[in-house]
């Protein structure tokens, strides 16, 4: 493991990206950056800029109109980045998989974009903050 | 001997180290305030290293010389600004007549250097950052340059060695009235020009999305975190250089006694930044034209008139 890599593991700062989510997800995820669980203790940072990202949050599921500024997100987000696709709809698409507004799962539009994404499945209808802690350091011990 | 300045000591490597972990003890205290835990030690470095290693973006609209070459030239030029005050204050003979203005100007080089940087970005939130860096700029600048020559003509001499000599054989100048009121108006010039918060409408994460720095990535953008960083080393010592007696290494208790002076001051920037919301850039220019303004020219009349 190299310097870049273990600084990169100490150092995660995060991109929200919202597809379209019932806002469950997000306000667990906007729990979870609260001080009571105090995330800076592991380096992770909430940042407004996806090019300053090095992770991003995804939740909700890609319909017609959010699958291009999906993909334009993640061009912009500066390599190597990983995606986080939180709750059970933008990890296998929950009860809207096969609606006629969501044609593709978002792990299939990002592959399709990068094939060697890293991407990283943390579901739950919400998932809650232990879980996304818990998600998030697995995801890390094995980068 | 000068490149090993430059490059060593008082320069880049000390200094950004130094500045690293200043960084760090902001976000500790930051962490504190907020009844968290915070970052480990590292958490700069860590940020730092992780930064070099990523992929420089160039945006489509960017010019890209323009857009490269501005956070090297903010870093050299902070480098270059933590040179010459640690020389000064190494010792008193290092300077040159009218140093202190040279410093001036390399201190503002990096803002400039932001301005141009997010100019050439092409990007609609950059250039919204961009401008208001620039009005912020003009705004402090003016009480700032009336605080330089307030204590110019105090110590009467044009060196920041000259300055430190005068502190010596009269005590510091923070303790007079004029000084007290003089250390406020800078202290709040250098919460500014660092970007910190009631003042960071440049780069306000929460509206602009990181504002000035919206198209950076990579190497470039930890050129102006570094650069950042070492300016958030550099000021508390230029503060404390004007107005405390500066940082005397001579001796045990000399070098803790610059080392509590300086941690002071940090926390001091820190509590600041932490207790106060974003101001709206012209509720700032109008904070610094208008009160800070009439504060240090108050502060100017009274050292005139020898208080």
């Amino acid at each position: 493991m190299g310097l870049k890599t273990a600084a990169l593991k100490k150092s995660i700062w995060v991109f929200h990206v919202a597809c379209s989510p019932c806002n469950n997800c997000d306000i667990e995820i906007l729990d979870l950056l609260t001080p009571r669980f105090d995330v800076e203790r592991f380096g992770i940072t909430l940042v407004g800029s996806p090019r300053h990202a090095d992770a991003l949050l995804i939740t909700g599921v890609a319909n017609r109109h959010v699958t291009p500024r999906l993909i334009q997100t993640y061009r912009a987000t500066a390599k190597p980045c990983v995606c986080f696709l939180f709750g059970a709809c933008s990890s296998y698409g929950n009860f809207f998989r096969g609606s006629y507004n969501v044609p593709r799962r978002i792990d299939e539009i990002i592959r399709e974009e990068d094939p060697n994404a890293i991407i990283l499945y943390i579901p739950g209808c919400p998932p809650k903050p232990e879980a996304m802690i818990a998600g998030v350091v697995k995801a890390l011990s094995i980068l | 001997m000068q490149v090993f300045y430059y490059l060593i000591f008082p320069g880049f490597l000390f200094a950004a180290v130094a500045g690293l972990l200043t960084t760090w003890f902001d976000r500790k205290v930051t962490a504190r305030v907020h009844y968290r835990v915070g970052p480990p030690w590292f958490q700069s470095f860590a940020d730092f290293f992780k930064l070099m290693g990523k992929e420089v973006i160039l945006p489509e609209n960017a010019k890209k010389t323009g857009f490269l070459l501005a956070p090297i030239v903010a870093l050299a030029a902070s480098v270059l600004v933590a040179t010459i005050l640690g020389l000064s204050n190494w010792s008193y003979d290092n300077g040159f007549v009218g140093d202190i203005i040279v410093f001036w100007y390399f201190l503002a080089v990096p803002s400039i250097m932001i301005i141009l940087g997010a100019g050439a970005a092409g990007s609609p939130l950059s250039a919204v950052g961009s401008s208001r860096e620039m009005k912020l700029l003009l705004g402090y600048e003016v009480p700032f340059v009336i605080v330089i020559t307030m204590i110019i003509f105090k110590a009467g001499s044009l060196s920041l060695g000259g300055i430190l000599e005068y502190q010596l054989a009269h005590g510091p100048i923070l303790y007079s009235l004029s000084g007290v009121i003089a250390f406020i108006v800078a202290l709040l010039c250098v919460q500014a020009k660092l970007g910190l918060v009631p003042f960071d409408a440049p780069e306000a994460e929460t509206e602009l999305g990181g504002g000035a720095f919206y198209d950076y990535s990579g190497a470039a953008l930890a050129g102006f975190k570094l650069s950042k960083a070492i300016l958030f080393y550099s000021l508390p010592i230029f503060l404390i250089t004007l107005f405390w007696g500066g940082v005397r290494i001579d001796g045990g208790i000399g070098i803790l006694w610059a080392l509590l002076k300086y941690i002071l001051i940090v926390a001091l920037i820190t509590v600041i930044r932490n207790t106060n919301p974003r101001l709206r850039i012209d509720q700032a220019v109008k904070f610094f034209w208008g009160w800070m303004t009439i504060l240090s020219v108050i502060a100017f009349i009274l050292s005139v008139n020898g208080l």
